[in-house]
Order: C-alpha cells, then structure tokens, then sequence
C-alpha cells in the first residue's frame, strides 16, 4: 500500500453535526472521522525520527507508529500500539486537551496545523469498537486483593492495569453508576456514555468486581478494608467539592453548582424528564459563571435543554479561558454569548427566592499573579445588572474530605488533596493516590497516568510483601 | 439490588420497609440518612433511618406516598427489590450524659426521632415525647415511641386522638410549666421545626432539628442541599441533617424545598394517567 505524503497545511476537518440542529440534542457533535479521513490525515504524519509529539503525550503512545498503521491501512495494528500505553482511547481521542499537549509539540505546527492526533486516535478505538471488543483472557489470580476507591479514569486505569497482573481487584464506587466524572460530569454530546460503559464492562472482564453505592468513609473505612484482606489499597476519589462564589443570593432558587446541573443531567437523565424521574430547572436565560471545560459543559447542556440565551461569565478576557480551544469554539458556533472581564458581585431574587437576575462588575487586566495570567481587576462604578432565570456556578472544586476524615494516617496538604511521592504512594502503609484528589481538577488523561503509575508502584510493594 | 424483607402499612400512604443492607446496618447510627433508587431511570431519594437491627442485617425506613417516586415506592411488596440503597450517609447523632430530653415529632418526623429517642433512652436519660399528627389515622409508631420514653404525649390536628391541637402547644405548656430539659430534639415539617425552635429559644435549651432539603448524592458533590446555618452555607448531607435549631434559616429552607414544584406536578399527573398498578383499582 502505497502511502504518500499528504502535504495539507490544514487538518483533514471532521464532520460535525450541524451547530443549529445539535444545539437542540444531545447526540454526539463531532461525527469522527471515515476510514478516508483518518487515512488522508495520518498521511500527513512526517514520521519524524526524534518524534516531538510523543513528549507531550502524558502516557508515551506510540504516535507515529500508530498513525503510521493508520496510513497503512492496518487500523487492528494501529489500536493495539495505542493500547500498549493507553487502555482508554476512545475516551481519551475525545476529551483530552491535545492542543496542550501531543499537537502543541508536532513538527507541523511550524508550517500549519499539527496532525490531528487526537482524532487518529479516536478514529483508531472507534474502529476496533465497530468490529467488536474481544472479550480479553483474564489472568490466573496471584492470590493477593486491591481495592480501588473510586471509579473515574484514576481508579478505572488502575483496576485494568492490577486485574491483567492477577491481582484480586475491587473497585467501589460511591454513585450507582461507575466512570466519575466520565459518567456525571462530561455530557453525553461529547462523549456517550455508553463508550464510558463499554470501557468499564471491559475492566471487568479483566477480572475486577465494581461495587456501586459505596460511599468509602461511610459504610467502610480503609482500615475496614485492610481488616477484609485487601492488601492495597487506591484512593481516586476525585476533586467533586463544588466552590460557591460567598456572594449574595447564591442560595435563590434556580442557582446551581455545575456539578449539581450537570449530574442531574448526565448522570440522573433529567434530559428525558418526565420519562426519567429527575427533573432540572432550566430558564429562558441562563448565566453559567466560569471559563473552563466544566463552565462550556454547563452552557451548551442548558442550551441543549431549552434555554433561549446562555451567557458564559468569565472575569478574565478570552486568552486565560481555560477550557479546550474546541470546546469554546464549538460552543460559539452554538450560539453561546461570551461575557468576557465580567465579575458577578450579587443574585438578585424575586419574592418566591427565584433568581429574576445578576449584578455584575466589569474588569481589566491589571499585573501578573501567582499563575502568571494577569489579575482581573475590578472597575469601580461599573455594576450592571443582567436578568436571568437560571445560574450555573462553575467556579471550580476542591477535594471532598468526607473520606480523608475518616481515615487515621492519611496527610493532606494545606488545600485538603492527599500527599503522595511520585508514584502515587501515600503516607499510609499500603495505601496509594492518584488523580484529582491528589493534584486537584486536571485532566481524565492525568487521572490515567497516575493510575497507571500507582498500579506499577503497588505491584512492586506487593511482589515484596 | 437491596431486598425489602417486610412492608407494613403505618396509616393511610404512611409506609414502613424492612430492607436487607447488611453493611449499611453495621455502620448506621441515629439521625443518619439513606439514600435509594427504585430502579434505572429512577429519582435518587433520601430517607432517614427509622431503626436498624446490626446483628439482623436490616435497616428500617418510613416514607409518605406524596409524589410520583413515594406512590411508585408504595406499590412494591415484601420480596420485591431496590436497585440502589446508599448509606449510612450524614453525621450521626451523639448526645453526652444527657439527664432529661424532650422528643417532638410531627407526621412523618416521628420515624426518624424514634432512633434518637431509642438511644437516649439506652443511655438512661429521661425521655419525655410529643408526638402528632394530623388525624388520629395518620399517627405513626406510638407503640415504639412510648416504648422508649418515660411519658409521651399525644396530640392531632383534628383532636380525633390526644390533646387537640399542634405538638407545639403542648411543648409550650411544658415550658411555662417551668419543665427544664438538657435537649429538645424536634423532627417535622419544617414550619413546625421553624415555630417550636422559636418557642425553645427564649428558654436557652439546645434544641436539634433535622432537615430534609432535596438532594442529588448525598455525599457533598452537588451542593443542592444547602442550607443556611447560623449565616454560614452548609451542606445538609454531609454536615447534618442534624443542625441547631436556632441557628437554621427555616424560610430559606422551606422556599429552597419548592424548587421542582411544576415538575413534581407534571411526575404524578403522568404517573397517574399511565398504566401503574397503584391507580388501575
Ligand atoms: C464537566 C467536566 C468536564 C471535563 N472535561 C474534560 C475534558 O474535556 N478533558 C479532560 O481531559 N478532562 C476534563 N475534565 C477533568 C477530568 O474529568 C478529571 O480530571 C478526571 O475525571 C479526574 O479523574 P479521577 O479519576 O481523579 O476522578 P473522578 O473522575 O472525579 O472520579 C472519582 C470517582 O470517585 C467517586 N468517589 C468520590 N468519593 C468517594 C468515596 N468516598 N467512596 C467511593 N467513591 C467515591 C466519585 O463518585 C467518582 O466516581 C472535566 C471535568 C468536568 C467536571
Ligand atoms: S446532596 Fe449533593 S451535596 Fe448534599
């Protein structure tokens, strides 16, 4: 098979649904790429000797050599490369922030586009998916148990890579269904559930058991656990504390955290209420205060569930924007209004406590911060106010201590997320961390290095045990 | 899948389950809450533990039938199965070498006092109850409260049973009467929470209450049930449902609880008009 170059300096672009039509459901709005596609695409890949990209890349996938197959035409080649290092491509080739990462170091971006990777790798996973997923040989016990606290990438990642070694793997999960944020948090429209499902099915055929409705500290500690016989334990609970901005009127009715909105959507359904059982209240118009992934997230599932206007509220201007390029893009293309250098200081209330509007204060960019973006600064005199039936608070989360504070021996640091070394080990014997509870809201393919890193370090420690 | 061992009928829509959740049993403690699911598709629901048994494996819970998920909860039967039961969740109660309390329940509110009162009663206090409701039919666990309580009052709302008149009348009298308590512990509707939280006040005598806003985990994540606590936001679930009386912003509380009003509406009317058993008779 004769594979030339395909010397575009744009990428091959992927089909969408139409903003228009998608912005009234919640199917999936990137199509993903055909076999066409993917091919014409990875034949822009210069398989480069010292290939830049993979150092971007959290987990080291193989790139070239994966696009490589693609441009051959050998898609089973191409996903087992991916699958060496990365057990969630279909996840990941959707969700991961790859203009920070792998495409931000392609040799390409020098002359255009860098190749899209992250669609590769989608387009890679799909495929296998379309073909049926054998169902993997699961390996004889090596007659020793771990426990997984937490079901979201971190806890996900860590379970697999334990399971394939024989370890004896449970994973306890607080919700009633498992993935963490993969299944609350991120919308159906970007990522469908049922991939998340497939994957956790996939985890368990490998021999781990997922027990749900486990709230860990609750109905039982780790020291339980260890008295059970679990010989290690994970902890990837995540970082679910929603913040609240301490203004006033935050308590009126129809203002919510994004975790709350979201969960009521994604998880509880309440996009097919009355058929599904949970409902959410959604206005005409809808604020969602925040400029991350979460905060686009919250304003395109309200617009998906009604809303006639959804302004995004962010007090710094768009170049600090957080969320993913795409993200924000996409939500443009939707219809989104950007209120940039914009500060909410108040919610105003009606007489029943419904939110009827928002005060806000515009800002300037005055010196550098900590973070190295430059503060937001108030404008004094600037309030205005905006009418609005419907807030989202998406502000950011801190770690929920409802675990750490049932467990002896466990540091913390200052902000309330577990210490750990750099394999994940904590200050407890037999007990290790990764992902957001230990860095604090990152990224799902971060949550996976650190699972994948804490697998290997508990794989050590029981070998010698 | 949780199993209910034993269904009894406590009055008119008042319903008691005996579910099997033998880890939840081992763990749960008075004034803590579960929170279940019927099935997939289903509303996550918290219900305060009413009793639990450790050595049986059994947690008890009593609901009212009052929208679409409690009538559709009504209809299951001894046998039939949950697809989720969450617990033990919120900070259990610890009272410390309490002499003499008073336990007020309104309607419902009588099933979650009972574990309260129970354990006080254990620790050899002096447990005086008020209990109510609005008809004599609709007065639940009499028998059980009157167990574990050294002198119980009565009273409905119509005076088919008891004094006539509210719980609040009677936990007046006992105070002007010049009764002193170490703790008053009241657990209702949240204007009877909000009204004889207000008569304790002048006294000085700590007074618990035990809130009931809507919920979504129950573990701290969402933050629906927040609740405004001597000025500060707290999360009903993870840091109650037990709070001071006297610090709790009852309005707030009672104006956060109408929030879904429409929809609850629009649930049962489907509920109703659709092919559910409960409705066909
Ligand atoms: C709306 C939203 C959109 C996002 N978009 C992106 C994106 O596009 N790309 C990207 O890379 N990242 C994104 N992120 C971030 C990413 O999802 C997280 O960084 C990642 O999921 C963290 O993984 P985790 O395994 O550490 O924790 P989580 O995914 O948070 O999973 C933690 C799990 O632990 C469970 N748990 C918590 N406490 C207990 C307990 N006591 N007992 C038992 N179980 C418990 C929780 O219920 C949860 O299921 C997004 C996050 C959100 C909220
Ligand atoms: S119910 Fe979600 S935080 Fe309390």
């Amino acid at each position: 098979m004769p594979s030339t170059i395909n010397r575009s300096k744009t990428k091959t672009p992927m089909p969408a649904q139409d903003p228009k039509k998608r912005s009234k459901n919640f199917g999936e709005v990137a199509l993903g790429y055909t076999q066409e596609d993917a091919i014409n695409e990875a034949r822009r890949c210069l398989n480069c000797k010292k290939p830049t990209c993979m150092q971007g890349c959290p987990v080291q996938v193989q790139i070239p050599q994966f696009i490589k197959h693609i441009a051959q035409q050998n898609f089973q080649k191409a996903i087992n490369t991916i699958k060496q290092t990365n057990s969630l491509p279909a996840i990941c080739g959707r969700v991961c922030p790859q203009e920070e990462q792998c495409e931000q170091k392609c040799i390409l971006t020098k002359m255009g586009d860098p190749v899209a990777i992250g669609r590769l790798e989608r387009f890679a996973a799909d495929w296998e998916r379309e073909q049926g997923i054998k169902t993997p040989e699961q390996t004889p016990s090596v007659g020793k148990k771990v426990a997984i606290i937490g079901s979201g990438p971190a806890g996900l990642t860590c379970a697999g890579d334990l399971a394939k070694i024989g370890y004896e793997v449970t994973v306890f999960e607080a919700f009633h269904d498992p993935g963490g944020v993969l299944i609350y948090g991120i919308p159906e429209f970007r990522l469908p559930k049922q991939i998340v499902k497939q994957e956790v099915d996939f985890i368990k055929q490998l021999g781990a058991k997922v027990k749900t409705n486990m709230v860990m500290g609750k109905i039982l500690t780790i020291d339980d656990l260890f008295k059970k016989g679990y010989d290690a334990i994970f902890i990837g609970t995540g970082a679910g504390l929603p913040k609240f901005m301490n203004i006033p009127g935050e308590n009126h009715l129809g203002v919510y955290s994004a975790n709350e909105f979201l969960t009521r959507i994604n998880l509880m359904k309440a996009y097919n209420f009355p058929e599904t059982d949970t409902p959410v209240k959604v206005g005409k118009k809808v604020a969602v205060i925040g400029g991350g992934n979460v905060a686009m997230d919250s304003a395109r599932c309200a617009l998906r569930m009604g809303a006639e206007e959804v302004y995004i509220i962010y007090r710094r201007s768009e170049q600090e924007m957080p969320a993913r390029k795409e993200e924000a893009e996409h939500a443009k293309e939707e219809g989104i209004i950007f209120n940039f250098l914009t500060n909410p200081t108040r919610i105003i209330g009606d007489e029943n406590g419904w939110v009827k509007g928002i005060e806000c204060i515009k800002m300037q960019l005055g010196e550098p911060d900590a973070s190295g973006r430059r503060r937001p600064v108030p404008i004094e005199g600037s309030e205005y106010i905006l009418d609005m039936d419907t807030v989202v608070i998406a502000i950011g989360t801190g770690p929920n201590p409802l675990l750490p504070k049932a467990t002896s021996g466990l540091q913390l640091n200052k902000y309330g997320y577990i210490d750990t070394d750099e394999n994940g080990k904590t200050s407890k014997e037999g007990v290790w961390a990764g992902g957001d509870i230990v860095t604090g809201s990152a990224t799902v393919i971060l949550a996976m290095g650190a699972g994948k890193k804490a697998a290997q370090s508990i794989h050590e420690y029981l070998q010698n045990k | 899948m949780f199993q209910i061992l034993d269904k009894q009928d406590l009055a008119p829509s008042i319903k008691q389950f005996v579910i099997d959740a033998p880890l939840v049993a081992q763990k749960a403690q008075p004034g803590q809450f579960i929170i279940l699911r019927i099935k997939e598709g289903g509303e996550r629901i918290p219900l305060t533990i009413a009793d639990y048994d450790a050595k049986q494996g059994t947690v008890t819970v009593v609901f009212q039938e009052v929208g679409k998920t409690t009538l559709e909860l009504g209809t299951l039967k001894t046998g039939d199965y949950l697809a989720d039961f969450v617990g033990p969740l919120g900070e259990g109660v610890k009272f410390k070498n309490h002499k003499k309390v008073l336990g007020i329940g309104g309607g419902l509110g009588v099933a979650p006092l009972y574990p309260k009162l129970k354990i006080l009663h254990q620790q050899g206090a002096y447990v005086e109850s008020i209990i109510g409701a609005k008809t004599a039919d609709l007065l639940i666990m009499e028998q059980q409260i009157k167990a574990v309580s050294n002198k119980t009052h009565i009273c409905t709302d119509d005076g088919t049973k008891g004094r006539h008149g509210f719980v609040t009348v009677v936990l007046k009298e006992l105070l002007e009467q010049g009764e002193k308590y170490d703790e008053i512990i009241i657990i209702g509707p949240p204007i009877l929470m909000k009204i004889a939280a207000e008569i304790t006040k002048p006294y000085g005598i700590p007074t618990m209450v035990s809130l009931n806003p809507i919920m979504v985990d129950g573990t701290g994540m969402c933050g629906g049930c927040r609740v405004t606590v001597g000025g500060e936001t707290k999360f009903a679930c993870v840091d109650g449902p037990a709070f001071d009386g006297h610090k709790v912003d009852f309005d707030e509380l009672m104006k956060r609880l109408q929030t879904y009003k429409t929809e609850e509406t629009t649930a049962l009317h489907k509920h109703k008009g659709g092919n559910c058993k409960c409705h066909q008779q």
